[in-house]
């Protein structure tokens, strides 16, 4: 286990560049959520708004 | 009769259900081509001969790269069709696509970066290569920039699809840079028209990758899209059934 996580002495190379990719990978999931969510809620609103003044 | 199928693609309702059924689907075929090709990259592959583990990098490097490019190809043609056919769908399509290219051009720089320092014993070169993937990182911000700088959104969408169908040009330089110009960068190994040049070991997790991304991609999409889509149909009825639930 010790020598996968050495990488061959390119842990300080290897390890950062996958910890980015994941990080990334998991904000570009967190924030196309978000967005959704966010509209989602926006057009309810516009929607009940609406509603209300007909 | 034969082009209903066609007229469909720019209905902004078919579209948003269209892609909130099929977002699961590209999302978990995804998440699996990803962890199989990670398994097989980081511990099924052999090190390399000359690079030891340090080649590994490759497995997030390149599919990443590859994300910049693809996803900027994507947002510059949707952007061009909707400057010329005046489709909404074609506009959120590419409004969608900038985050996620913008934020894997950012990877792919970064990467690199990592894996040059010491194959050439330095993080940053201005090289052809390097260069040129720079300014489309550059370019995604300016679409981004540029569309947030605009209230109105039909003004936004056709200022940023210019600047987005101008800017494609870049995307032949970065790939062809490493041919044209004498680049520290290597050629390319598998998107080439000649069988790649790397062993199945170290190939198919590779491939793997890039089809886990190019899935992620499409999931990503899908999910964005549905809010541009949302934000775009500021009165149409079909949205109090769309977010009743």
């Amino acid at each position: 286990m010790s020598e996968f996580l050495n990488m061959g002495g390119y842990a300080a190379y290897v390890w950062p560049a996958y910890g980015l990719t994941l990080m990334v990978i998991v904000w570009n999931i967190i924030g196309a959520r978000r967005l959704l969510a966010r509209s989602r809620e926006d057009a309810r609103r516009r929607v009940q708004m609406r509603g209300e003044e007909a | 009769m034969a082009w209903t199928w066609f007229h469909r693609l720019g209905s902004p309702p078919y579209i948003y259900g269209l892609a909130a059924r099929l977002t699961p689907w590209f999302g978990w075929l995804a998440a699996v081509s990803i962890v199989g090709g990670l398994y097989g990259g980081l511990v099924l592959a052999p090190a390399d001969y000359q690079q030891g583990d340090d080649f590994r990098i490759i497995y997030v490097h390149a599919p990443s790269a590859w994300m910049s490019l693809m996803v900027y190809s994507t947002m510059a043609i949707s952007a061009g069709v909707g400057l010329i056919w005046r489709i909404k769908v074609s506009h959120a399509v590419a409004a969608a696509c900038a985050p996620i290219g913008a934020s894997f051009t950012f990877v792919a720089l970064v990467t690199g970066s990592l894996w040059g320092y010491r194959m050439w014993g330095t993080y940053w070169e201005w090289d052809p290569r390097l260069t040129s993937e720079l300014i489309l990182l550059f370019l995604y911000l300016g679409y981004m920039g540029l569309r947030s700088a605009m209230d109105d959104m039909q003004r936004a969408d056709r200022a940023s699809a210019v600047l987005a169908v101008v800017g494609i040009v870049n995307v032949p330089i970065i790939h062809y840079s490493v041919l044209w110009w004498n680049s520290l960068h290597q050629a390319p190994s598998v998107m080439q028209l000649a069988a790649p040049t790397m062993p199945a070991s170290m190939l198919i997790p590779l491939l793997l990758m890039f089809l886990g991304f190019t899935l992620m991609f499409a999931a990503l999409l899908l999910v964005r899209l549905q809010a541009e889509i949302l934000s775009r149909e500021r009165t149409a009825n079909w949205i109090r059934e769309a977010v009743a639930s």
